[in-house]
């Protein structure tokens, strides 16, 4: 399948990030050859495959719910770009 | 005295035990050759002051039970590190100062070795050039128009030209093997599990490994040993005893058998890799081990699989970066979505943007089957061809990479011819198996070479031992001039 500037758009506004007018046309040429790369993979029969989702042999360990740390708002919010006493600020959201 | 800082990074060691030198005057020496290597660019940010400190309160009290007694080290800009900016190589971050220090570099300082700077890099560990970085190129020592390879470039920099004793990487599709084997130095990428990812700027967390980088073998086994750890902080962490893999070196191999995958042969290598790569295969039978032909027939298909799977995983990691809580934010936009789009588009490189386009798209509505989960089948089947082989032998063979060193700009131009640069190193990854690239020899124009062996899931010490053994063996000496300085 190939990639049009218009899905190119749509993709770009899923992940938030703006597209500047002027790049759209390297960009979907190169997510074409891309693409076209990894579509080798429709080469492979995988009907009987089960997806590997993890490659440990252990499952996830589970902990108590508990705080473990806690206090640390000050570090929490020391590198925020715009922050108000204990909240980080947005723009507007709401009328 | 004057050549302290050519030494391997054991016998610094020692001659820090034995007071031939003292840990300040070690980070001096450092501190002089950093000075000197400006060109090269392989530092982001240099923690010198901190560094002296350091090394004056161990020569007060010296500790030489410690694994890395006295020793000052610069670590990839991946790492977290306690109050000292934390870039990523990215504009989005450039303004980054933890709060909290990274479990693998945590265990560097417990073992005694303390921050000397941090380390250039392709930005979010997304290249193979280190060409990606917003801090700019990172020049190879080995020549003035050389990429050091990526993304632990200035990793690979930095130790190559004497600028730090050991470092550390981090390995989502070769980071670590690819760059060592550009400048001739030694690299391992653990397996999954085995250092903890806390701490670490995410990238594609299943996929992700921190490892060390060094000037041999017995030193690369010394800094696996300081770094790994069960950590509860990280949910993948192997809970297992820890591992004395430098006590534990023997350069015995008699007897072992080694693999040799039909598939590393690919199209258009260049007769030197080929030729190393007999050169490998004799050394290693000239000491008692036995090859055997054997075959991964889903190696072709690594590359396509790790370019759904990665991009899949840094979209979703790379979504925290919204210009609220750290990092950038962007002035321009009258709501919050624009101001997110804006931060987003100022703060991540046009590498970073493709492959967060990739990853979405291939997670989006109505595309998952076709590629997220058509990748997952195929990655069990890449880790099937390892777990099949590995019944018959205990170590596999291959080149580290299909060329050695590029130009800077050479490939830039084409995302697909410098993703294949990860050929031979993607599939370790996909399988989460541990890999040690080692300098092995140079091509006709004169610039290094690696092989790779790759073994079990936790072999780490028989792949050291086979190393270790090899490098006694391959007669290779890096002998880099220092035309920058």
């Amino acid at each position: 399948m190939s990639l049009d500037k218009e899905k190119i758009k749509h993709v770009a506004k899923l992940a938030r990030i703006s597209v500047d007018e002027a790049k759209v046309d390297s960009l979907t040429k190169d997510l074409n050859s891309i693409f076209k790369f990894i579509e080798q993979l429709n080469e492979l029969n995988t009907d009987k495959v089960e997806p590997l989702t993890s490659i440990l042999n252990q499952s996830l360990r589970s902990r108590k719910d508990e705080i473990s740390d806690g206090k640390i708002r000050e570090k929490i919010l020391k590198n925020s770009p715009k922050k108000s006493e204990e909240f980080f600020v947005v723009p507007k959201v709401v009328e | 005295m004057s050549n302290i800082t050519n030494q391997s990074l054991s016998e610094i060691l020692e001659s820090v035990k034995s007071k031939k030198i003292s840990s300040l005057e070690l980070t001096q020496a450092y501190i002089k050759n950093i000075e000197n290597a400006k060109k090269l660019n392989a530092f982001v940010t240099t923690t010198f002051d901190q560094a002296l400190e350091n090394a004056k309160k161990f020569d007060n009290k010296p500790n030489n039970d410690l694994l890395l007694h006295g020793i000052p080290l610069a670590v990839k800009d991946l790492f977290c590190t306690e109050n000292i900016k934390t870039t990523a190589g990215s504009n989005i971050l450039n303004n980054f100062v933890p709060s909290y220090e990274s479990t693998v570099t945590k265990n560097l300082w417990d073992s005694g070795a303390f921050l000397l700077g941090k380390l250039n890099c392709d930005e979010f560990a997304m290249g193979s050039s280190n060409e990606t970085s917003f801090f700019g190129n990172v020049i190879n020592p080995v020549g003035d128009q050389l990429v050091p390879g990526g993304s632990s470039g200035g990793s690979s920099s930095a130790l190559a030209a004497d600028l730090t004793p050991a470092t550390i990487g981090t390995d989502t599709g070769g980071s670590i093997r690819q760059p060592a084997s550009f400048t001739g130095t030694v690299g391992l990428k653990p397996t999954y599990g085995l250092c903890s990812r806390w701490g670490i700027v995410a990238f594609a967390s299943s996929l992700d490994q921190a490892g060390p980088m060094t000037k041999t073998v017995s030193d690369c086994a010394i800094m696996l040993e300081a770094m790994s750890s069960f950590d509860e902080k990280d949910s993948t962490s192997i809970n297992k005893k820890k591992e004395t893999y430098s006590k534990n070196l023997k350069d015995n191999i008699k007897g072992m058998k080694i693999g040799i995958p039909k598939e590393y042969r690919v199209d258009n290598m260049p007769n030197d890799i080929d030729e190393l790569w007999e050169k490998g295969k004799k050394i290693l039978k000239d000491l008692g081990a036995e090859l055997i032909d054997i075959s991964l027939p889903h190696t072709k298909y690594a590359l396509p699989t790790y370019y759904i799977v990665a991009p899949a995983e840094a979209s979703s990691n790379l979504a925290r970066y919204d210009g609220v809580r750290y990092g950038h934010r962007s002035q321009k936009g009258k709501d919050l979505i624009e101001m997110y789009e804006n931060t987003r588009s100022e703060g991540f490189g046009d590498e970073v943007k493709r492959r967060i386009l990739i990853g979405t798209y291939v997670l989006s509505s109505g595309y998952y089957d076709a590629y997220y989960l058509k990748a997952q089948k195929v990655r069990q089947l890449i880790k099937k061809d390892f777990d099949d082989n590995f019944t018959k032998v205990d170590a596999i063979l291959t080149p580290s990479t299909p060329s050695s060193a590029f130009k800077i700009g050479e490939k830039t131009n084409n995302p697909v011819s410098m993703y294949l640069n990860d050929i031979f190193t993607v599939p370790v990854n996909l399988a989460g198996l541990p890999a040690l690239s080692l300098p092995a020899g140079l091509d006709k124009q004169g610039y290094p070479l690696g092989l790779q062996l790759i073994g079990k899931a936790l072999d780490e010490q028989k792949i050291l031992n086979i190393g270790y053994a090899f490098e006694k063996n391959c007669g290779y000496k890096n002998e880099i001039k220092k035309w920058w300085s």
